[in-house]
Order: C-alpha cells, then sequence, then structure tokens
C-alpha cells in the first residue's frame, strides 16, 4: 500500500501548475482576509466611479436650489448640499477623480523614482550624489508645503495638483530603488550574468529591476492611499480641484460652513476618502507580507 | 598539451582603499594549457579569487584594479582588451562558475530563461532554439527530467542542481576555458563528488581546460593536472599534482600538506600552520612567509626569494631549497 502510494506522488508533481514567485505571491495574498477586505473596498469604489452615470440620475454640477441642504432621503440617499445637489452622486463621480489622481500620480513618481534610483543605484560614483543630494533637498520640506509650492508656480488645478503629488513623491520611490539596487549589486547572480557576457543596460532591466518590484509595489500600493489625501488637502485648500468638480477634499472645504446644518455634505466625503485609503493601506499591507520573501515558507 | 590557452604573467591588482592601496595579487604568473585542470589553492586571502575574476576583468571596480603585467587569452592581451570585447569573451570563451549555487541564480528566472540568457548572448538563434539547446545542456550535466527542470525556479532546486544547472550554463557555448571558483565548497561532500565527476567528465569530453579553485588539497588531488599554490598574493611553487603532494618543497606547501588528516596515523590534533594569512601589503621585507615559517631565518626575513626552478616542471619560491 505504503509503495503505491510513493509511485502517485511524482506523477501528480508534475501535474501541477509551475509556482512562480508570483504565484506563490497570490498564494499567500488569497488566505489573508484584511487585504481580500481591501480589495473589496477598493473594487467598490472602482465600480461605482466607472458606472456613476448609469447609478445615478443627477448631474454632478447642478441642483435645485430649493432642494438646498436636504437630510438623506429616499430621493437623495446622502442629502444634498448647500447649492441643492446630490451628494451622492457627487461623491461618487468624486471617487473617479481621486482614484485617477492617486493612480496616476503614484505611476508618475514610481517611473521617475525608479529610472532615478537605478542609476544611482547602479552607476554611483557623480551621478548617485547628484541624484541622492536631489532628493535630500526635496525631502527637507514637508511634502504638502512643496506640493502647495508646485501648484502655485503652475496655477490651481486638478491636473496640475496630480503632477505636484507626483513630483514631491518621487524621492521616496527614488530611494527605496536606489537602496535596493545597492544591495542587489552585490547578488552573486549578477555577478553571474557578467561573466555570461551580459551588458549593463542588460542586467539593470532583466535582474535588478525585477527584483526591485516587490517593495515599488508594496510602497505604490500604500503611496496611492497618501496621494489621494494630498489631493484631497490640495483641494481643500482651493489648490487642487476646482468648482464645480466633485472633488473630495473640496467637497468638504465647500461645506464646512454647513457643517452643523448639513453634517451629511461633510461626512459623506470625509468617509469615502477614510474608506479609499483603508483600502488601499489594507491592500498594501497584504502585499508586504505577501511579497516578503522571509515570510516564504 | 603543452600549447598554453591562458598565460597570466606578472599580474598586479590591487585595491585602493582609505588604508592606502593593497596588492591582493602581486605578480603572479600562471600559465594554463589547452585541455589542462589547473589547481590553484590557498589559504582565504591570499589571492586566489582575485587572480580568477581579474582573467574575466569583474575585479569591482572601484576599489580594486589591474595595475600591472598581462593576461594572454589564446595570444590576446585581456588587460587591454575593451570592455565591448571582454563582453563576447564572457561566458562564450572564457566561462566561470561561482562558490554559491544558492545565489548565482536569479530567482525571478525559470531555469531554462537563463541558461538561454547566455546562448542567445553569444549564438544567433531564437527563444525557442535557446529554450532546446539549454535542455540538451541539463541532459549533458545529467540532469533527469531536464525538459520539466527549464520550467522551474531556482528555488525548487538543491544545491546540488543548481550548481550542475551553472556548468550547463557555463558550458553552453563551449568555452575554451572554464574558472571555476571553489565550486565545490558550499555542497556537502556525496554532492561534491559528483559535480567533481561532471567537471573531469567536461573536461575529457570538450576538452575545456579548467581553472580549479579551491583550498582543498583532497579536491586538487582528485582533478587537477598541475598545482599553483598561492600565498599573499604571489605563487610560492608549482608543478605536477604528484610532484606538489609527494615532494612538496615550499615550507607553506609541506604545512599545508601536514594540516590534513591522515587515514593511517591516529592523531590528537589536527597540524596547523601557525599565526594567519597577512594583510597584502603588510609585510614589505622579505619572504612574504617568514613571519610563520619554522625554518625562517635572517635572509629570509629580508630578501623576497626568486621563483626558481628545483625539479622537472618544478618551481618553488623558498631560499631553502
Amino acid at each position: 500500500m505504503a509503495e503505491t502510494h510513493v509511485q502517485t506522488v511524482p506523477v501528480k508533481q508534475i501535474n501541477e501548475p509551475i509556482s512562480s514567485p508570483w504565484r506563490d505571491a497570490w498564494r499567500i495574498l488569497r488566505k489573508n482576509k484584511m487585504a481580500i477586505l481591501g480589495f473589496c473596498i477598493i473594487l467598490f469604489f472602482v465600480l461605482l466611479a466607472i458606472l456613476a452615470p448609469f447609478i445615478t440620475p443627477y448631474e454632478y454640477d447642478k441642483g435645485e436650489l430649493v432642494d438646498k441642504n436636504l437630510p438623506p432621503s429616499a430621493e437623495h440617499w446622502f442629502g444634498t448640499d448647500y447649492n441643492g445637489r446630490d451628494v451622492f452622486t457627487r461623491v461618487i463621480y468624486g471617487a473617479q477623480i481621486s482614484l485617477r489622481v492617486g493612480l496616476f500620480a503614484v505611476i508618475g513618481s514610481i517611473v521617475a523614482g525608479t529610472f532615478l534610483g537605478l542609476l544611482a543605484g547602479y552607476y554611483g560614483k557623480w551621478i548617485d550624489t547628484l541624484i541622492s543630494r536631489l532628493f535630500d533637498i526635496m525631502l527637507a520640506f514637508p511634502s504638502i508645503l512643496l506640493a502647495i509650492a508646485i501648484v502655485a508656480i503652475l496655477g490651481p488645478s486638478l491636473e496640475n495638483a496630480l503632477l505636484a503629488i507626483a513630483i514631491v513623491n518621487v524621492p521616496t520611490y527614488g530611494r527605496l530603488v536606489r537602496s535596493r539596487v545597492l544591495s542587489l549589486k552585490e547578488e552573486e547572480y549578477v555577478m553571474a550574468a557578467r561573466a555570461i557576457g551580459s551588458k549593463h543596460s542588460h542586467i539593470i532591466v532583466q535582474h535588478i529591476l525585477p527584483n526591485s518590484l516587490a517593495p515599488i509595489i508594496v510602497t505604490g500600493t500604500l503611496g496611492i492611499a497618501t496621494a489621494i489625501i494630498e489631493a484631497a488637502a490640495l483641494g481643500f485648500l482651493g489648490l487642487g480641484a476646482q468648482a464645480p468638480q466633485p472633488e473630495w477634499g473640496l467637497m468638504l472645504s465647500d461645506s464646512r460652513q454647513y457643517i452643523q446644518k448639513a453634517p451629511w455634505t461633510v461626512i459623506f466625503p470625509g468617509l469615502s476618502i477614510m474608506l479609499t485609503v483603508l483600502g488601499f493601506n489594507l491592500i498594501g499591507d497584504g502585499l508586504r507580507d505577501a511579497l516578503d520573501p522571509r515570510m516564504k515558507n | 598539451m603543452s600549447q598554453p590557452v591562458l598565460e597570466i604573467e606578472n599580474l598586479q591588482t590591487h585595491f585602493f582603499t582609505d588604508r592606502g592601496q593593497i596588492p591582493a595579487v602581486d605578480g603572479v604568473t600562471i600559465t594554463v594549457n589547452k585541455g589542462e585542470v589547473l589547481g590553484i589553492v590557498g589559504e582565504s586571502g591570499c589571492g586566489k579569487s582575485v587572480t580568477s575574476l581579474s582573467v574575466m576583468k569583474l575585479v569591482p571596480n572601484p576599489p580594486g584594479k589591474i595595475v600591472g603585467g598581462s593576461i594572454k587569452f589564446k595570444g590576446e592581451d585581456l588587460v587591454l582588451a575593451s570592455e565591448k570585447r571582454m563582453r563576447e569573451i564572457r561566458g562564450n570563451e572564457i566561462a566561470m562558475i561561482f562558490q554559491e549555487p544558492m545565489t548565482s541564480l536569479n530567482p525571478v528566472y525559470t531555469i531554462g530563461d537563463q541558461i538561454g540568457e547566455a546562448i542567445r548572448l553569444h549564438m544567433k538563434v531564437g527563444k525557442k532554439e535557446a529554450l532546446g539547446r539549454a535542455v540538451e545542456m541539463l541532459k549533458k550535466v545529467g540532469i533527469p527530467r531536464a525538459e520539466g527542470i527549464v520550467r522551474e525556479y531556482p528555488h525548487q532546486l538543491s544545491g546540488g542542481m543548481r550548481q550542475r544547472v551553472m556548468i550547463a550554463m557555463a558550458m553552453a557555448c563551449n568555452p575554451e576555458l572554464l574558472i571555476a571558483d571553489e565550486p565545490t565548497t558550499a555542497l556537502d561532500v556525496t554532492i561534491q563528488a559528483q559535480i567533481l565527476d561532471l567537471m573531469r567528465h567536461v573536461n575529457k569530453e570538450s576538452g575545456t581546460a579548467i581553472l580549479l579553485i579551491t583550498h582543498d588539497l583532497g579536491v586538487v588531488a582528485e582533478m587537477c593536472h598541475r598545482v599553483v599554490v598561492m600565498y599573499a598574493g604571489n605563487v610560492v611553487e608549482e608543478g605536477d599534482v604528484r610532484t606538489i603532494l609527494k615532494e612538496p618543497k615550499h615550507p607553506y606547501t609541506i604545512g599545508l600538506l601536514n594540516s590534513l588528516p591522515k587515514l593511517e596515523v591516529s592523531q590528537e590534533r589536527l597540524y596547523s600552520i601557525p599565526g594567519n594569512v597577512p594583510i597584502p601589503g603588510s609585510i614589505q621585507m622579505g619572504c612574504r612567509f617568514s613571519p610563520r615559517c619554522e625554518q625562517a631565518d635572517d635572509k629570509c626575513r629580508t630578501q623576497m626569494p626568486e621563483l626558481k626552478t628545483v625539479g622537472a616542471n618544478h618551481r618553488a619560491r623558498c631560499w631553502m631549497t
């Protein structure tokens, strides 16, 4: 009985799907309940954002003044604001803006930061000094202050706020990638790659970049949350999205005079910011656990 | 047999550090003949690895730099060769395998991808052909179910399997010289024997010359035709493997051999050479081994001996011979 069992094992192994580092990470991530919750929250907001025109009968920038500051009801789920606009409609259109800003700002920071970090880490010498000092200078300013300065120069708009957030966060990714590269370039497989005659550019793209991806993805996911908060903060200060855009931060700022009369105009956008940020943070934490090499069995 | 593939002459590789210039390799002359297995032995820190990395021109720079001498590979001086030319040579004509098979493979690529990379760098073949050749190479190095292994990742293989993969990768382009830097140090004894068998097979089969770096005299005895003993950045003795093992002339070689456990004699404690390998460059005068040598006299402490012929194909750097 035992012998027949032993014989079946290798056959089984061959039929198993091949495990790759990404598939392993996915397997660990799937078991993480909090990360799945995060995924659900974000998926929920993504669906709301995409399907916004089909979900709500109202338009985000038009309201009847007679209907202003109505409390939540069957017609207006989240009530109406001081202009009589439906808050629910504005919140779900706002999801489009916030998710887009978060995603594109982070992608921008990652692309620029990774490029600079790879250069600084791999080539070292004066290139490293130049790039690292630039990062140090940028990090010497509080990030929101730097973003405000950039928007002040470019002029207040949603696009400029996105650009400002992207620029401000470049050093975070740059430093992360640089430190990763510094340790990776000492790895024996990098030496082995050189020993088979690979070019530097080939080694950077084929060997160092893929091995740096895990921390970039984790920090990037958490970074989307930060970028959303920063966008809301700039919106609140009047430096980001401009009225009548339904940006969450801008909605908070617009409605704060009515916080006692019509608290729903503030609560729901605030709650949305909190939930999306929470969602991205949960996914980020889950990814960190899943991609951490020390967690591998 | 006597046609040289690699002639290292008076090679000097120095490291430039905050504490000054450190001559890790200081005037090394080594010749590797066609189809030969040449062993380089010595303790840690005597310049073996730096010599081999110098041949590949892979000494980390900064801080390392080849400051003198020549490395002639089939008559071409590699010291003067451009980086572009070196890339053509590396992996194609001179291949290298490293000590740590666990870390010499990139964890994010499959075995097939990595062997394929070496093949595609030097041969004009497509991805599919490269993979086919990878399978063929894996079979050659004795890996069972090679077709399955090419789709697996390094972490799924054992140390011995990975070292076989490294050898397959190194041999993929039929190099004329294989540099093996302590290829079996990280493996357990039975696997060591298998890997050594494989390397001997590779040497016989394809006539690839092997420069084998090791600190294990047992490995030398089993594998090598000739041996070079290095100490503190110098060659102190060289000769045929039999001569070196049977009639060592240099006190350092004698010390190394005495440090081996012997089957026929029961010993309380193993012999060991007193002291440590000096920091390169710290001994300015005389024979570098003199502070640890039991026979050293005033002459040894003040004058550096030359490498001189002491027998047929046998040279040693010692005043006493």
